[in-house]
């Protein structure tokens, strides 16, 4: 059970990240489906950086760097050139799996490298607690990362100013405007922060999972963190709640797997996918949504 | 409409991704060469783009027609799949006693009939639920993909058991062919006025797209926008399984995992840069044709990894919709 736990929290890592970065671009009216593109590309800047440096740290940082690049042309696109939210992240999804695909080829023809790993961490004491401490505290870093996002996050947007003023944005852009918020920029700032830490979370892939990188290794995470940000109804412990749950759905699969099962293989991999539809359809429900969600938005006098 | 910019962009992004790969030390212009030799130089050339340009017409419409009536269909690729798997049942499993003629319109219409199936489970969640379809028809591509090789490992798979693939599909399954190609390429090419059709000449057509302009005026003018969305998903989901039935029955002959090579993600391109018109879907199919054709022979000739024409395809979008798509209705 325990290590069930344990599992469940390292393997919604991730998600958790990726999610608390789409949940910010959403509470600010933005709907960015790139998330799976920029987790791609996280996943690729962090394993070739790592392998080459022989420093997850630098990984991690080339990682959100690669997303937040992306991020930039999203926000140009979709936020500045108020083009279509949809239509430029999945060009951007489409960009970072032709790129990365490219790029490990390039970078490492003749067999690749693996890439060094973050080393999980135990918290002195804590970890020794009986019941949680082993789950709880004896973690990989971005487990702790992503809890600490979370209640990062969730202080922001109930407690800040900044949080207010995004929040307003999304939910009544003309508004906002109306009451001096520059909600072009808000926008943008909310999806370049949006971007590093779906970066982030693809480096969890290739420095704490996999170790190594293969084409198009994200396989939907990106687009089942979206699904964890509707589930989690836009709030960030609804978000923690969800991710936790799609952990646990992974961690109870891998076992089930591992202890051998008439199941077929591929029923398995289906598993994340229909659970997140069957979950969508029970929690869905656009009354949470942020009121101006996927609405571009142009001062009057500009051409909308 | 002014076909200028839609080339514009279509050069753009060929140039750009040439750079791209030249600046990463990999040899541009033996990439470039082997493009163009393996898409356009002679008929086996031509034979190939042709029969990659079916699938992306097909595809390409059912993505196009989905966004007329402001339906977000990214599940082309799901509902292809689930087209060809169901084509194969049919032909392998579940018909092959029927009668000769019947068995090639039963596997095509059941192919087609899969597609809208999978489609509509995202319409209806959509207008049920309020599950948004992007998600949604995403999702059901894993499922499809996943389904597919559990087929094939499974109750579809080949009776000597040595490889994860269908068996072949019955002479009376397959497409005619008509020159170098199959029968289903000029089925599809004709999908493409038909589309514009039903689009432009029907009142169906009429309300998809009163639908896609403004939900709020087409529902007060009583056309409800939940239902269309349902119906349009279903037509595009038939469209894309018809191409996945046309790809079992037509190309390959057996259904196994990695049938298509994303036919339909590249079909949102293909929409895209024909800016959503059925008429103007078919040279933008036969350019992503072309490239999906030249992006074989360049793997295999100068060893750039296909994966490149992804690259192209999302510079495409940028470059070609970037500020000029209808906007989603409140």
């Amino acid at each position: 059970m325990e290590a069930l736990l344990e599992a469940a929290l390292r393997l919604a890592a991730p998600l958790l990240l990726a999610a608390l970065g789409e949940l910010v671009v959403e509470r600010a009216g933005v709907v960015n489906i790139g998330v799976e593109g920029m987790m791609l590309a996280g996943a690729f800047a962090a394993f070739a950086v790592a392998a080459a440096t022989g420093s997850p740290a630098l990984g991690v940082g080339a990682a959100a760097a690669a997303a937040v690049a992306l991020g930039a042309v999203f926000a140009a696109a979709a936020v500045l050139g108020r083009a279509d939210q949809i239509v430029v992240g999945t060009a951007l999804n489409l960009l970072a799996l032709g790129a990365t695909g490219l790029a490990l080829r390039a970078l490492f023809e003749g067999g690749a490298p693996t890439a060094p790993g973050v080393a999980d961490v135990a918290l002195p004491g804590l970890a020794a607690l009986p019941g949680v401490g082993p789950v709880l505290f004896r973690q990989s870093p971005f487990a702790y990362a992503a809890l600490a996002l979370c209640a990062g996050v969730a202080l922001a947007l109930a407690r800040t100013r900044a949080g207010l003023v995004l929040r307003a944005v999304g939910e009544a852009a003309r508004a906002a405007d109306a009451e001096g918020v520059r909600v072009a920029a808000v926008r943008v700032a909310a999806v370049l922060f949006g971007a590093a830490a779906a970066g982030v979370a693809g480096s969890v892939l290739t420095l704490s999972q996999t170790h190594v990188f293969t084409e198009g290794m994200t396989a939907g995470r990106g687009f089942i963190a979206l699904a964890v940000v509707v589930f989690g109804r836009w709030r960030p412990l609804g978000v923690l709640g969800a991710a936790l749950f799609f952990g646990l759905a992974s961690a109870l699969q891998f076992r089930l797997q591992a202890r051998g099962s008439d199941v077929p293989y591929p029923v398995f991999l289906m598993f994340p996918y229909a659970v997140t539809l069957a979950v969508l359809a029970f929690a869905a429900g656009r009354a949470q949504a942020p009121g101006d969600l996927g609405r571009p938005y142009a001062r009057e006098g500009k051409a909308g | 409409m002014s076909a200028l910019r839609p080339l514009a962009a279509a050069a753009a992004a060929l140039v750009v991704a040439a750079v791209a790969i030249a600046a990463l030390g990999l040899p541009a212009g033996a990439a470039l060469r082997a493009l163009a030799a393996g898409s356009l130089g002679g008929p086996a050339a031509w034979t190939a783009t042709l029969l990659k340009t079916a699938p992306l017409l097909l595809t390409g419409l059912a993505v196009a027609l989905a966004f007329r009536c402001g339906v977000w269909n990214i599940g082309a690729e799901g509902q292809l799949l689930a087209g060809a798997l169901a084509a194969t049942a049919l032909a392998t499993r579940l018909a092959p006693g029927a009668p000769a003629p019947l068995l090639l319109p039963l596997a095509a219409l059941g192919g087609a009939a899969a597609g809208a199936a999978l489609a509509a489970v995202a319409g209806g969640l959509r207008a049920a639920r309020g599950v948004s379809e992007v998600i949604s028809t995403i999702l059901l591509n894993f499922v499809a993909i996943q389904a597919v090789a559990w087929a094939v490992q499974g109750p579809l798979q080949e009776a000597s058991g040595a490889y994860p693939q269908s068996d072949a599909l019955p002479a009376a399954a397959r497409l005619p062919a008509l020159g170098r190609v199959h029968a289903g390429v000029l089925l599809a090419l004709l999908a493409a006025p038909g589309a514009a059709w039903l689009l432009f000449r029907t009142p169906l057509g009429l309300r998809l797209r009163a639908v896609g302009h403004s939900p709020v005026a087409a529902r007060f003018a009583g056309i409800s926008p939940e239902r269309h969305g349902v119906t349009a998903l279903a037509l595009a989901g038939a469209l894309a399984g018809a191409a996945g039935a046309f790809e079992v029955a037509g190309v390959t002959g057996r259904l196994y995992q990695g049938l298509s090579p994303g036919y339909g993600y590249t079909a949102i391109a293909v929409a895209l840069l024909a800016r959503l018109h059925p008429l103007a879907v078919v040279p933008s199919a036969l350019f992503f044709g072309a490239l999906e054709a030249g992006a074989a022979a360049m793997q295999r000739e100068a060893g750039i990894p296909s994966v490149a024409t992804e690259v192209v395809q999302g510079i495409v979008i940028l470059f070609s919709v970037g500020f000029a798509l209808p906007r989603r209705g409140a």
